[in-house]
């Protein structure tokens, strides 16, 4: 009591104007400062009931600008850089599809951890092929993506494809969480809100979607459209309820400059995981085409199905996506072995 | 250059080397990742696991036997691991020096000066080496070497990485994370009530390393046994072991910062007994002993339990080549390194799932991390430093080879919820388990039925030239047309049955047109039916390895869970013949 400091208020009574007048400056400047700042973050409304985001429409129409007058090509052989560089030099050689200084993506199946030759995944021969012309054709970059079921990395790695994307100088996008943003597809039921990996086309002029031949018992098959379900983030599976209806509606989610589908060897039973070799079986083909529902009809056929037997890629014609009837396209045919 | 420069330059390049084998402890391909980094060396030169697996099991494992190159060094020149090497250690002492700055010297000298209780670490080690003798390793949870490894790996890395993504793209999961965060910050928090209060207290490799320099010709002493008051030897002490007066080998750290200070130089390292005299080890007392034996007691009742056998818990997976229940603890150091390497992120330190003596062993967690078990990953059993996860190779993981006739390592095995199905429960398609089933021919296979949906009954219709038009609007949320429905006239056999193929107008097509008569021969109705494989669980293939859980768009309680049953490790758990 006898250590207060001595420019301390009195203890008791008498209380000076001038203190008390600050004091009431204090309270009255924090009661205001309180008032005001309710005021800006005042919510009459409430939270509602989901976090809305301003969403997407699209992947974007990647389609050739002037494309050549061959529209498909099926290549018959077992080489498959050879039958790449032939099935594009139908279609008029990737000049058509990739001028100086493009940015590439090619859309990968790189869905499990498996080895190449269990045929799960995108061959990487296939893929530095295609990686290949589009550096001969002038790109300045080419990127590969998908967004696996397994680990990405292992998938990857174990696959082959990050050793073909080292020694062609592309680059893999692994899907990191900031590449995903919300999309709804106008018109569509179930891309409504939902996370795809839309970072990845960020500065990308042309896409390519590389794929394996696969059999599917759920969708029927899994090819290029199926493969586009890699774009899609997270908890996707619930649209395995309506496969045909995802896959449809993934199918205009962007027009693809060109696929290739790669049905060398077709994985025939025990898909889309495979996992032994006699799943497989030697199809020697390769689909080169600007339109994902034709390829998509070749490899129902080497597969051994019917269209019928695999409902989506009529409904993705219906939907504008391209055509379900391939020949329609006059396909050139080529065989490497000849 | 001066010996204490040298020490902390040693204690700085084996901190740095701890982390960055941390760092390369990431399954990959870059020259920082896992090529040959020897992730497991400072774990593997620690002693107290050597001679805790060799009391459990009997034999020394392959590169523990690193071990005896610090044994050797102790037995010469004493505790040099402790103020040399040991990374924990170096944490501890700098904190303890940073808790410290400004003090003044007495009390240093109070905080330095000898306890009673530095001998707890000696019953703490009594107690766990009898305990492994019994079988069961519980070291590694006291050890500071496996502690340092799962509280940088499992907590302080991915707290650091998560939102950088240098090691990691995904973020890593560790259940519990928090709790190792705990316990090490809490470790480090004690330094500030008194220096290396672990090292001093609690750490039994400590221990074990007093014991071990009982008879070191060379040690630390005092040259002549006059001497000042001054006490400058103790303001540094790191291991608390008075080395003013009659100096507790045991105790001593070689931190030489008495050594080092001594203003008479009357400290030295040397083959003479020192002068003031030499105690070896803190004095134990009975009181001490009899803790350590009841703890003991208790600890044997941790059989009584069955947890290995009978008792087991259905929700324990084991890493892929984990030994039976038994050998298993006989072995695992809970050091962490197989949950830092998955690649899936899914072994997980466990709480309880093993029992209170399988704390912080490796549980497989499905929920969590990026997908299954991979089929082709067989990183975890390779980097553990004990085999308690045996290092596998892939044709025996995939029962190739050699292995044929024994088959795949299997993990447990996955049964199917009816009640969360959707196709059992729910009537609608789904088959994601079957899809992601790695195994060939898979291990889950679907029968096909076609049931009726709940709005879809004798629904009155009327065919229109190619097409069939429903009187009453269908409700929207089921997307007729998705190829997965199918119609039939009220009352046909399965045959009857005609795929929804598409819509023109109002009229269903479908992929064979009905007929006037057909559809009058059933009343005018028809059904909506829906076509749905539901999958089956072959047990006799299934390796447990969680992709159908990881994958099941049933997302909180899966609808296909895997459980221990029919493990490859465990003879209890075997349930086909």
């Amino acid at each position: 009591m006898s250590s207060r400091p001595k420019d301390a208020a009195p203890e008791t009574g008498d209380i000076t104007r001038r203190d008390f007048l600050k004091r009431v400056g204090y309270a009255s400047a924090l009661a205001l400062a309180a008032g005001g700042l309710s005021y800006v973050l005042y919510d009459a409304k409430g939270p509602p009931p989901s976090e809305g985001q301003k969403a997407l429409t699209g992947l974007g129409d990647y389609a050739a600008k002037a494309p050549g007058a061959a529209k498909m090509a099926i290549v018959r052989g077992t080489d498959r850089a050879l039958m790449v560089e032939r099935g594009v030099k139908a279609l008029g050689g990737m000049e058509v599809f990739v001028q100086k200084g493009d940015r590439v993506l090619l859309k990968v199946n790189a869905a499990f951890a498996t080895p190449a030759s269990l045929g799960a995944t995108t061959h990487p021969e296939t893929l530095a092929a295609v990686a290949g012309l589009c550096f001969k054709a002038g790109a300045a970059q080419v990127l590969i993506t998908d967004n696996p079921i397994n680990n990405p990395d292992s998938c990857f790695e174990i696959s082959g494809m990050a050793q073909a994307a080292r020694s062609s100088g592309s680059r893999i996008i692994p899907p990191r969480g900031a590449l995903f943003a919300p999309l709804s597809l106008p018109g569509g039921r179930l891309i409504q809100q939902w996370p795809v990996m839309a970072g990845v086309f960020q500065g990308v002029t042309k896409v390519m979607v590389i794929s394996p031949v696969k059999d599917h018992q759920r969708a029927g098959a899994s090819l290029t459209l199926k493969n586009l379900y890699g774009f899609l983030g997270g908890r996707r599976n619930v649209f395995h309820q309506d496969i045909n209806g995802i896959i449809t509606e993934l199918a205009q989610l962007l027009k693809p400059t060109l696929c290739v589908l790669d049905g060398t060897v077709t994985m025939m039973t025990n898909g889309p995981t495979g996992g032994s070799l006699s799943d497989l079986k030697d199809t020697g083909t390769m689909v080169v085409s600007t339109d994902p529902v034709a390829a998509d009809a070749v490899g129902v056929e080497l597969l051994g199905r019917t269209l019928g037997e695999v409902p989506y890629i009529q409904m993705a014609a219906q939907a504008g996506a391209g055509v379900a009837d391939y020949q329609a396209l006059k396909p050139v045919l080529l065989d490497t072995k000849a | 250059m001066r010996i204490v420069t040298v020490r902390r330059l040693s204690q700085i390049f084996f901190l740095a080397l701890f982390l960055w084998f941390c760092v390369t402890a990431t399954l990959g391909a870059h020259w920082w990742q896992l090529r040959g980094w020897p992730i497991n060396w400072i774990l593997e030169l620690d002693p107290l696991t050597a001679l805790a697996t060799v009391l459990a099991t009997g034999t020394l494992y392959k590169n523990l036997a690193w071990a005896l190159v610090t044994i050797a060094l102790t037995l010469f020149v004493g505790r040099f691991f402790c103020g040399f090497a040991c990374p924990l250690g170096a944490i501890n002492q700098f904190t303890g020096w940073l808790g410290r700055l400004g003090k003044g010297t007495e009390g240093r000298v109070e905080a330095n000066g000898h306890r009673r209780a530095q001998a707890v670490k000696y019953y703490l080690l009594l107690f766990l080496l009898a305990l492994a003798l019994m079988g069961s390793v519980q070291t590694g949870i006291f050890d500071p070497l496996p502690l340092i490894h799962r509280s940088v790996n499992l907590a302080l890395a991915p707290l650091a990485d998560n939102p950088l993504g240098v090691l990691s793209d995904a973020p890593r999961s560790y259940v519990s994370a928090w709790l190792l965060g705990f316990l090490f910050l809490g470790i480090v928090g004690l330094n500030l009530v008194l220096p290396r209060f672990f090292c001093r207290f609690v750490c039994p490799l400590g221990a074990l390393f007093g014991l071990l320099s009982r008879f070191t010709p060379w040690r630390l002493g005092k040259t002549t046994d006059r001497c000042g008051d001054c006490r400058i030897c103790e303001h540094y002490c790191e291991g608390a072991c008075r080395p003013s007066g009659k100096i507790i080998g045991g105790e001593c750290v070689l931190c030489f910062n008495c050594m080092d200070r001594c203003p008479a130089d009357r400290l030295t390292f040397a083959t003479k007994p020192s002068a003031a005299g030499e105690a070896g080890l803190p004095d134990l007392s009975r009181r001490g002993f009899v803790v350590a034996g009841t703890g003991l007691l208790l600890t044997s009742m941790w059989g009584i339990g069955g947890l290995a056998g009978a008792n087991r818990n259905p929700h324990l997976i084991r890493p892929p080549g984990a030994l039976d229940e038994e050998r298993f603890l006989a072995r695992c150091l809970r050091c962490g390194q197989c949950m830092r390497i998955c690649p899936g992120n899914i072994i997980q330190p466990a709480l309880l799932e093993a029992g209170i003596e399988g704390l912080w062993t490796p549980a497989v967690n499905y929920r969590l991390g990026m997908s299954g078990c991979l089929p082709n990953c067989i990183a975890c059993g390779q980097v553990c430093p004990t085999a308690a996860i045996r290092p596998l190779s892939l044709e025996e993981k995939q029962g190739l080879g050699e292995f044929a006739h024994q088959g795949p390592i299997r993990m447990g095995t996955a049964f199917v919820d009816r009640g969360r199905c959707l196709p059992w429960a729910m009537d609608r398609p789904c088959l994601v388990c079957h899809e992601l089933c790695p195994v060939s021919p898979k291990a889950i296979f679907t029968r096909t039925v076609f049931e009726t949906i709940r709005e879809g009954e004798g629904l009155p219709a009327r065919v229109q030239g190619q097409t069939v038009v429903l009187e009453a609007a269908f409700p929207a949320h089921t997307n007729l047309i998705s190829g997965d429905f199918y119609l039939r006239p009220r009352g046909a056999p399965d045959a009857g049955l005609r795929r929804i193929t598409g819509l023109a107008g109002v009229g269903l097509i479908l992929e064979r047109p009905l007929t006037g008569e057909e559809l009058a021969a059933a009343g005018g109705k028809v059904d909506i039916v829906v076509r749905l494989l539901r999958p089956f669980v072959d047990a006799a293939r299934c390796t447990g390895c969680g992709m159908c859980e990881h994958e099941c768009p049933v997302s909180g309680l899966r609808a296909i869970r895997v459980y221990s049953e029919n493990e490859s490790r465990s003879r209890p758990g075997r349930m086909l013949i």
